[in-house]
C-alpha cells in the first residue's frame, strides 16, 4: 500500500511540475491544483497510513489515525481552493487586459 | 502598568487628535495639549520617589519563553528626559498653533507630532533595551513624517528620506549591538545590564557591541561623519526642528550614552571612540555653523557641535564629567528649542530665512530680538546664563589629561570650539537685528501674535533662573539624573557662577574675547571658507553612496529577473531540486532506502482506483491543451483523492475534498467559458523534454522519499491531543476539536485569509463586463437553453434537504466526522446548484443575502468567541462546554467551539458564494449582450 501512495504523490507531482512549467495560465491552474494535491496527500501520509481508524474517541478503537495530519490537511485543502479560485480569476482577469493568456503576460500591442 | 501608561497615552491620544481634527482646525491643537497634560498627571504621582532616587519597575510578561517583558522603568534620567519631553512638548505644541498657516493640515501634525512624544517617552522609560529599539525605531519613523510634513516640497522628502536613511542604518547597527549586549549579559533588562559593567567590559565581544551600539548613538545624535542628515532635516516645519532636533529626539543618542554609561564606560576603546567622535563633532560643526547663511541652518549645526560637547563629556567618563553632560543636556534643550522657535518667528514675520538679507529686525521687533540675545548669548556661554555653568564645568574637565603627552590638546581644542560658538552666537544676533536696515525683505516684519512668543518667553526665563540661581532650580533633578548615569553617589560639585579665577574661566573669557574678534574678522575667513566648503560635502557623499547602492540592486534584480515568470519558475524548480538532490547525496545514509516498518497489503480496489489515478493524472498532463477535457480528468483525480482520505481513516478530509472538488469545478468552467477552449502548441520539442525531465526527477524523487519515509517507524505528538480531546475539548472529533479549539488560532488565521481572497476576487471581478462567445472554438454553437427545467425543479427539490444535511454536519462536527469547513462547503454546493439551475438573478431575488456581511458577521463571530474567553481570564480562544438536558431531543453538548465553528461556516459559505455568484452575474450580463448583440 505504501508504493501505491508514494507512486500516486509522485505522479500528482510530476504532473503538476509539467504543468505549472507551461506557458499559457489555464495549464498553470491546473498544475498548481496538482500540486496541491500531492502536498495534501503527503502531508496526510506523514501521520502513516492507518486504515478503518479515524481519530474519533471511542471505546473500541486502540490505534487511532494521527489527527494531527488530518487537521493540517482539512484547512490546507480550503486554502488551496482560496488560492485556485483566486489564481483562475486573476488568469481570467489577465486574459481581459491583456488579449491573451500568457504566463508572461505581453501586453497587446 | 501605569508607567507605560506614561508612553502609550500619546499613541492613543494621536489618534484621538486626526479624529476630532475634523470638527475644527484649532480642535487638534487642543486635543494635543489635553493629552500630554494627561501624561504629565500619570507621572505625578511618581515624582517624589524618582527624585529621591529610587527606581521603579513595572514590568509585564511579553515573550516569556524568550525572556522578553514589557517593561518600563522610572529612575531620576528618566524622569529627566520625561519631564523635558512632555514640558517642552507642550510649549511647541502651544507654539505651532500659531506657527502652521491655514492650509496646512493641524490634525495630521499633531498626530505625529504626538505618535513621536510617544515614542521618545518609549526610549525614556524602557526597561528593556529590545522594547527601547523598538522606541528607537519608532522616533526615525514619526521623525519621517515630521520632516516630510510639507510633501510637496522636494527638500523635504529628500530630507526625511536622508535622515530615515542614516538613523535607521543606525538602529539596524543598534540592534546588532543590542543583541550582543543581551548574549554577554543574559538578560536584555537594564537592571541587569547595569549591574554586569565588569562582566561585559572583560568580555571578548565587547569591542564588537560598543562598536554597534555607539554607532546606533552616533548616528541618532548627528556625530561627525554621519551629523550630515540633521542640516537637512531643516526642511521640517520648525516647531519639529525646536522639538525634535535640538531637544528631544538627537537627544536619544547622549540619553544612550548616558543609559548606558555605567555598563560600558571606564575603557580605553570607550574613551578613544567617544571622546575622539564626540572632539572633532565639536569642533568642526561650531566651525560650519559661523558660515551658514540660513538661520536654521546655523542653529543646526551648533545643535550638532553641542551634542559633539556632551558626547566628548561622557567620553571623558569621570564622574564629575558626566554630571557635566547631564547639566548641558538640561540647558541645551532649554535655549536651543527657545532660539529654533525664535528662528521661526523671524521667519513667520519675515518671509526669509537667509542672513544675507535680514537685517535690522531690532527697529521692528525687539520683544523677539531680547528673547533671541538672551537665548544667544547663553548658547555662547556667557556668565549669568544657563549655558555658561555648563559650559565651564566642561572646560574645567577637559583639562584631566593635561599631564598626558598631547593632553594640552583636549583643552585647546575646546576652547577653539568655543571661540567658534561665540562667534556664530554673534552673528546670530548681530546679523539679523542689527547691522544696518534690510531693503528687499519678502514680508513688512512686526512682532508675532502674542502667545507665539509665550513659550520662547518660559524658555528663556528658565535660561536666566538656571543661569542665576542654579542651585535653586536645576539642583535636584541634576543630581537625581546624575545618581542613575553614574549608579553611585553624585560627585561634590558647587553649582555656582563664581569658582574664583581658574583655568576654566580663563578658557571662557578666551572664547569670549576670541569669538568677539574672529567674528570681527569674519570677512576675510567667508571668503576663505567659500574655497574650501565644496572639501567636506558630506551630503555628495551620501548621495554618490545611494546611488552606487541602487546601482548594485538594479544589477542583481537585472541579472535574476528576466521579465518572464515561466523562466523564474523553471529557474525555481531546478533549484528545489538541486537542493533536495544535494541533501539526499550529502545525508550519511547508513539505513538505506526501505526502512523497517511493516507494510500494509495491497488490496484489488485500491489497486484499481490507483491505476484509475495514476492515469487520469498522466492523461491531464498529456492531453493539457484540450482544456475541457483536461478539466474533466482534473475531477475525476479530486474525486480520487478524497477515496484515498476515506480509505486511510479521514473522513473528515473525504467529505472536505470532495465539497471542494465540486466547487472547484463549478468556478473553473465558469472562468473557462471566456478564455481560449484550447491551449497553442508554443514550447518545441526540446523545451518539452527538458520540462518532463525535470517533471520526472521532481516526482521520482517525491516517490523515493514519500517510500522511504512511510516504511520508517515515527513518534507523533498527537497523543496529547488524542488524549484530551475529550476532557479538554469536549469534543470526540479530535480533527475538529483540533481545528476549532487546540489550534483555533491557527484556524481563525485561515477563515481570515479565504476571506481575503474571496473579497480579492470580488474586487477583480466589480464592474467587470464580457461579451461571450456565441460559438465554441470548433464552430459549434452554444446551447441556448440556459436553465433546463428537469434539473431547476429537482435542484428546488433537493435545497431543503441539502441544507438540513449541511446544519446536521454543522452541529455533530464536534463529535462526528463534520464541521464548519465541511458544512459551509456543502451550504455552499447546495445554494450553488440554485445558481446554476434557475440563473444568478432569479435566485438572487429570493435569496438577498449580502455575501460581504455573511463574511464579516462570520469573521466577527469566530474572533468574539475567542475574545469571550478573555473576559474568563482565560488565554485566546480556549473553549467551554457544558451538557445540557433537552426535552424529546435528550443530552445535549453545547460548546463555546460551536459558535466558533459557526463563524467558520458563515465565512466559507460566504468566501464561496462571493466568488461564483459574481462570476455567475458576469456569465448572466455576458448572455445579456450576446443577445442583445443578435437583435440589433
Amino acid at each position: 500500500m505504501e508504493l501505491l501512495i508514494a507512486i500516486i504523490i509522485g505522479v500528482l507531482t510530476a504532473c503538476g511540475v509539467y504543468l505549472s512549467l507551461r506557458g499559457r495560465t489555464f495549464p498553470v491552474v491546473l498544475g498548481l491544483t496538482f500540486l496541491s494535491y500531492a502536498v495534501n496527500l503527503f502531508l496526510l501520509v506523514m501521520g502513516r497510513l492507518t486504515i478503518g481508524s479515524p481519530p474519533i474517541i471511542s471505546d473500541k478503537v486502540a490505534n487511532y489515525a494521527d489527527p494531527l495530519p488530518q487537521a493540517l490537511v482539512l484547512t490546507a485543502i480550503v486554502i488551496s481552493f482560496g488560492m485556485t479560485a483566486f489564481v483562475i480569476i486573476l488568469s481570467l482577469k489577465s486574459f481581459l487586459e491583456m488579449g491573451n493568456d500568457q504566463v508572461d503576460g505581453k501586453h497587446r500591442p | 502598568m501605569e508607567l507605560s501608561l506614561i508612553a502609550l497615552t500619546p499613541f492613543l491620544g494621536a489618534g484621538f487628535v486626526s479624529a476630532i481634527s475634523r470638527l475644527g482646525r484649532l480642535h487638534a491643537a487642543w486635543g494635543a495639549g489635553i493629552v500630554t497634560l494627561v501624561a504629565l498627571l500619570i507621572l505625578l504621582p511618581f515624582i517624589t520617589d524618582a527624585f529621591s532616587g529610587h527606581v521603579l519597575v513595572q514590568s509585564i510578561p511579553w515573550i516569556p519563553l524568550l525572556g522578553m517583558e514589557f517593561a518600563f522603568r522610572l529612575d531620576g534620567l528618566a524622569l529627566l528626559f520625561v519631564l523635558l519631553i512632555l514640558c517642552i512638548g507642550l510649549l511647541i505644541i502651544l507654539y505651532a498653533r500659531y506657527y502652521l498657516s491655514e492650509r496646512d493640515d493641524m490634525g495630521r501634525f499633531y498626530a505625529y507630532l504626538l505618535m513621536f512624544m510617544g515614542s521618545m517617552l518609549g526610549i525614556a522609560t524602557s526597561e528593556n533595551i529590545i522594547q527601547l529599539l523598538i522606541f528607537w525605531e519608532l522616533t526615525s519613523l514619526s521623525s519621517f513624517l515630521l520632516i516630510s510634513y510639507w510633501q510637496m516640497r522636494h527638500e523635504s522628502r529628500s530630507g526625511a528620506r536622508m535622515a530615515l536613511a542614516v538613523t535607521g542604518g543606525g538602529g539596524l547597527a543598534l540592534l546588532g549591538g543590542f543583541l550582543l549586549l543581551g548574549e554577554i549579559v543574559g538578560s536584555y533588562n537594564l537592571t541587569d545590564i547595569l549591574a554586569s559593567g565588569y562582566l561585559i567590559r572583560n568580555h571578548e565581544l565587547y569591542l564588537p557591541m560598543l562598536i554597534l551600539v555607539l554607532l546606533g548613538a552616533f548616528t541618532k545624535s548627528a556625530q561627525f561623519p554621519f551629523h550630515f542628515w540633521l542640516p537637512n532635516a531643516m526642511a521640517a516645519p520648525t516647531p519639529v526642528s525646536a522639538y525634535l532636533h535640538s531637544a528631544t529626539m538627537v537627544k536619544a543618542g547622549v540619553f544612550l550614552l548616558a543609559r548606558l554609561f555605567p555598563a560600558l564606560s571606564g575603557t580605553s576603546a570607550w574613551f578613544w571612540l567617544v571622546c575622539f567622535t564626540g572632539l572633532v563633532t565639536l569642533v568642526v560643526a561650531a566651525y560650519i555653523a559661523m558660515f551658514k547663511h540660513d538661520l536654521k541652518g546655523l542653529l543646526a549645526y551648533s545643535t550638532i557641535s553641542h551634542l559633539g560637547l556632551i558626547t566628548l563629556l561622557f567620553g571623558i567618563g569621570t564622574p564629575m564629567a558626566a554630571l557635566a553632560g547631564v547639566f548641558h543636556i538640561i540647558n541645551h534643550a532649554i535655549f536651543k528649542a527657545s532660539l529654533f522657535m525664535a528662528a521661526g518667528i523671524i521667519h513667520h514675520e519675515t518671509g526669509t530665512r537667509d542672513m544675507r538679507i535680514l537685517r535690522g529686525l531690532w527697529k521692528h521687533m525687539p520683544h523677539t530680538a531680547l528673547l533671541a540675545m538672551v537665548a544667544a548669548a547663553s548658547m555662547a556661554g556667557v556668565p549669568l546664563f544657563n549655558g555658561f555653568l555648563s559650559k565651564e564645568m566642561f572646560f574645567a574637565e577637559t583639562l584631566f589629561v593635561i599631564n598626558q603627552p598631547w593632553g594640552w590638546l583636549l583643552p585647546t581644542m575646546a576652547t577653539l570650539a568655543g571661540i567658534f560658538a561665540v562667534a556664530y552666537s554673534l552673528r546670530f544676533i548681530h546679523n539679523v537685528f542689527f547691522d544696518g536696515e534690510s531693503t528687499d525683505l519678502p514680508k513688512q516684519p512686526h512682532e508675532p501674535p502674542r502667545w507665539m512668543k509665550v513659550p520662547v518667553e518660559i524658555l528663556v526665563a528658565l535660561c536666566l533662573l538656571v543661569g542665576i540661581f542654579p542651585a535653586l532650580t536645576v539642583e535636584p533633578i541634576l543630581a537625581a539624573a546624575a545618581s542613575s548615569v553614574l549608579q553611585g553617589p553624585v560627585p561634590d560639585h558647587d553649582l555656582a557662577i563664581w569658582h574664583g579665577f581658574n583655568t576654566a574661566l580663563f578658557m571662557s573669557m578666551t572664547a569670549l574675547i576670541g569669538g568677539v574678534i574672529v567674528y570681527l574678522a569674519r570677512k576675510p575667513l567667508f571668503s576663505l571658507q567659500e574655497r574650501v566648503e565644496s572639501l567636506l560635502d558630506f551630503r555628495a557623499l551620501y548621495e554618490f553612496l545611494i546611488e552606487k547602492l541602487f546601482a548594485v540592486a538594479d544589477t542583481i534584480t537585472h541579472f535574476l529577473n528576466k521579465n518572464s515568470l515561466q523562466r523564474m519558475l523553471f529557474v525555481f524548480m531546478l533549484f528545489v531540486l538541486t537542493l533536495g538532490i544535494y541533501g539526499a547525496m550529502a545525508t550519511d545514509n547508513d539505513y538505506g532506502l526501505t526502512g523497517e516498518r511493516d507494510i500494509l497489503p495491497i488490496d484489488g480496489v485500491s489497486l484499481l482506483i490507483a491505476a484509475v489515478l495514476v492515469v487520469a493524472t498522466a492523461a491531464t498532463a498529456v492531453m493539457h491543451r484540450q482544456r475541457l477535457i483536461s478539466l474533466i480528468l482534473l475531477g475525476t483525480v479530486g474525486l480520487g483523492i478524497s477515496l484515498i482520505f476515506v480509505k486511510f481513516s479521514a473522513p473528515d478530509l473525504a467529505l472536505t475534498q470532495l465539497s471542494v472538488e465540486v466547487v472547484t469545478i463549478v468556478l473553473m468552467l465558469l472562468a473557462l467559458y471566456f478564455l481560449p477552449q484550447q491551449s497553442p502548441i508554443e514550447s518545441g520539442n526540446w523545451l518539452r523534454s527538458r520540462d518532463a525531465l525535470i517533471a520526472a526527477t521532481a516526482g521520482g524523487g517525491v516517490t523515493l522519499l514519500v517510500w522511504a519515509v512511510l516504511t520508517r517507524p515515527y513518534e507523533s505528538i498527537s497523543n496529547y491531543f488524542l488524549e484530551n480531546s475529550l476532557p479538554g475539548g469536549g469534543g470526540t472529533n479530535v480533527v475538529n476539536v483540533i481545528l476549532v479549539d487546540f489550534r483555533g488560532y491557527d484556524t481563525l488565521g485561515e477563515i481570515t485569509v479565504l476571506a481575503l481572497a474571496g473579497l480579492g476576487i470580488y474586487a477583480m471581478l466589480e464592474h467587470l463586463k464580457i461579451a461571450g462567445a456565441s460559438h465554441d472554438s470548433e464552430g459549434r454553437a452554444w446551447d441556448e437553453d440556459l436553465h433546463p427545467i428537469i434539473m431547476a425543479s429537482f435542484t428546488r427539490l433537493l435545497l431543503p434537504l441539502a441544507l438540513l444535511v449541511s446544519m446536521f454536519i454543522l452541529l455533530r462536527g464536534h463529535n462526528l466526522p463534520g464541521g464548519g469547513f465541511i458544512a459551509g462547503l456543502v451550504t455552499a454546493v447546495a445554494l450553488v446548484m440554485q445558481y446554476l439551475a434557475n440563473g444568478v438573478i432569479w435566485t438572487q431575488q429570493r435569496l438577498p443575502i449580502n455575501m460581504h456581511k455573511v463574511i464579516g458577521y462570520g469573521l466577527l463571530i469566530a474572533t468574539c468567541t475567542g475574545l469571550a474567553s478573555w473576559i474568563f481570564k482565560y488565554p485566546f480562544l480556549t473553549s467551554a462546554f457544558s451538557h445540557i438536558h433537552w426535552p424529546i431531543i435528550g443530552e445535549f453538548e453545547l460548546a463555546s467551539a460551536m459558535a466558533f465553528d459557526l463563524g467558520v461556516y458563515l465565512v466559507v459559505v460566504g468566501a464561496t458564494l462571493l466568488i461564483l455568484v459574481y462570476l455567475g452575474l458576469i456569465h448572466h450580463q455576458s448572455h445579456q449582450m450576446k443577445h442583445r448583440k443578435r437583435i440589433r
